[in-house]
């Protein structure tokens, strides 16, 4: 069963030192006991590109697809047997990164 | 046979049965849905057959056996009907659990599904309800006064979560337990509550329904884990609160406080099974085992259903519990708590000086407000006591406890 654990912050600025040392150690963990699917940090939202090709012509738009204080920061994938495993890995996962995560199983 | 017994029969299987039904299809076919269709057609074909054929010898085992056929037809529907059908996924673990004392009971694994931390409280409640104790969705809905639509979506997509997101279907590993046990105890304490105190204009002030569903489901509990001293703990202050019950609105229709209530009114059955459970956890705090919140709450009810009178109370008892609770739970709400006890032995001036420094964090509490009026009310301040008797009857849901502030702040001169 997989999982897709999100990162979500609520202000500028990327992880410390401090905090990338403590996701490699949580990613190595995820690696060694066959959790590991993917991973990543991403730009800033201001970053993004919203395109809409639903009419035939790709509309572009400039930034995010919603504007909102709290944005998607990062992300796992990870395999996990239930929830309960999931939820464990998340807690983990938001204490290394320190910060919020949600948990939303794939279909 | 004739027609009441066999009615008879189906409310006792109904009560005796219908989590054990639940709980087996559901290990069985790992699908909620299909074990509470399964187990709702089966108590109907029982009401059709029974008065008819009479009461089968072991009804358990009917309803079980006819629940499991009702179940394997609607898959067998499905499956012709969607060739995609996937097979239910919901994962189980077949190993007995850790020994923690507790038996490997199905009714177990459902009780700890349905009050999953990653249900909202409000969902626990309802798929406790109708899962483990069997009430309808009507009578669900009615309960918690939402339209029978709202609770039905609310199940609906509780169930639906419970399998997109592979909650399990198991009883937590022992490191997990106490939290867990600790969270099911929290949905029964409220669903008592909600009977005990129930909210909203034009509602009976008690539903009984509620306080007896939660006692039955903590006796059930209770079985399954009898070494946990929570477990105890709630129901013997279930029992103990309950036991009070007849007495505690009047013939009025008003809240009659501890304090005046006919002490002859009370339950003496429900008494003496809830002071046999708090012995049994004072056996075991001599022995070293620190007791919980809800072991300490009953001890607290146990000192005052032992006095046959107000005034034969010990509140030095009672003060000394709530000290205490207070170390376990510094919460505003127990320190008002407190007071109360803390009045009875150094008068109400010293307790006001208590309440009164809660002042911020229980201004929204009608309890606040109301025990702030007695206090004043004790000490002759009467302009100051009629104002907080207002602000405690504005912020007071229960309809007898609003009759029962409002007289006595117009005995208030």
């Amino acid at each position: 069963m997989r999982y897709l654990i999100s990162v979500i912050h609520d202000q500028a600025g990327l992880a410390t030192p401090e905090e990338d040392a403590a996701i490699d150690v949580f990613n190595d963990r995820l690696r060694a006991e066959g959790h590991w699917v993917f991973a990543g940090g991403l730009a800033s939202p201001s970053t993004a590109t919203v395109i809409d090709n639903r009419g035939g012509e790709a509309m572009v738009t400039d930034g995010p697809f919603l504007e909102s204080k709290e944005y998607l920061a990062g992300f796992w994938i990870i395999e996990a047997a239930d929830l309960d495993a999931a939820l464990k890995l998340a807690a983990e996962g938001s204490k290394a990164c320190n910060r919020k995560v949600e948990v939303r199983p794939f279909l | 046979m004739n027609g009441i017994d066999a009615h008879e029969a189906i409310t006792k299987a109904h009560h005796e049965e219908w989590a054990r039904v639940v709980a087996s299809l559901t290990r069985r076919f790992g699908d909620l849905d299909i074990a509470e269709e399964a187990a709702a057609e089966a108590f109907a074909t029982a009401v059709q057959r029974w008065p008819a054929d009479g009461v089968p010898p072991n009804p358990g085992a009917w309803l079980t056996t006819t629940a499991n056929h009702r179940a394997i037809d609607r898959i067998r529907r499905e499956i012709k009907r969607d060739d995609k059908h996937k097979e239910a996924q919901m994962v189980y673990d077949d190993d007995p659990p850790e020994p923690v004392g507790a038996i490997d009971d199905d009714r177990l694994r459902l009780i700890f599904t349905c009050c999953h931390p990653a249900l909202a409280m409000e969902t626990r409640v309802a798929l406790t309800l109708r899962m483990v104790a069997g009430l309808t969705m009507p009578e669900i809905a009615r309960a918690f006064l939402v339209a029978e639509s709202a609770m039905g979506q609310r199940i609906t997509r509780a169930k639906a979560k419970i399998k997109a997101a592979r909650i399990p279907y198991r009883v937590p590993s022992a490191e997990d337990l106490p939290a867990r046990v600790s969270g099911v105890l929290a949905v029964l304490f409220l669903v008592f509550n909600e009977g005990y105190l129930a909210t909203g204009p034009g509602t009976d002030p008690v539903r009984h329904e509620l306080t007896a569903e939660a006692i039955r489901l903590a006796r059930l509990i209770r079985v399954l884990l009898p070494d946990d001293g929570e477990v105890a703990g709630l129901l013997a202050l279930m029992l103990l609160t309950e036991a009070r019950r007849p007495a505690r609105v009047s013939a009025g229709g008003e809240l009659v406080p501890l304090t005046e209530q006919d002490r002859g009114a009370w339950d003496a059955e429900l008494i003496a099974e809830g002071h046999g459970l708090v012995r049994e956890r004072l056996a075991a705090a001599a022995a070293g085992v620190a007791p919980g919140r809800y072991q300490i709450l009953a001890a607290i009810n146990a000192v005052h259903t032992s006095a046959r009178d107000i005034r034969d109370t010990d509140w030095s008892q009672v003060l000394a519990l709530y000290d205490q609770l207070v170390r376990l739970d510094p919460s505003p709400i127990v320190t008002l708590n407190r007071a109360i006890a803390v009045a009875e032995l150094d008068g109400p001036e010293v307790a006001l000086a208590i309440v009164d420094r809660l002042a911020e964090a229980l201004a929204g509490y009608h309890a606040y407000h109301a025990t702030r009026a007695d206090l004043l009310r004790r000490l002759g301040r009467s302009r100051e006591s009629r104002a907080a008797y207002d602000r405690a009857i504005e912020l007071a849901g229960n309809t007898a406890e609003t009759a029962h502030l409002t007289r006595r702040r117009d005995q208030v001169r």
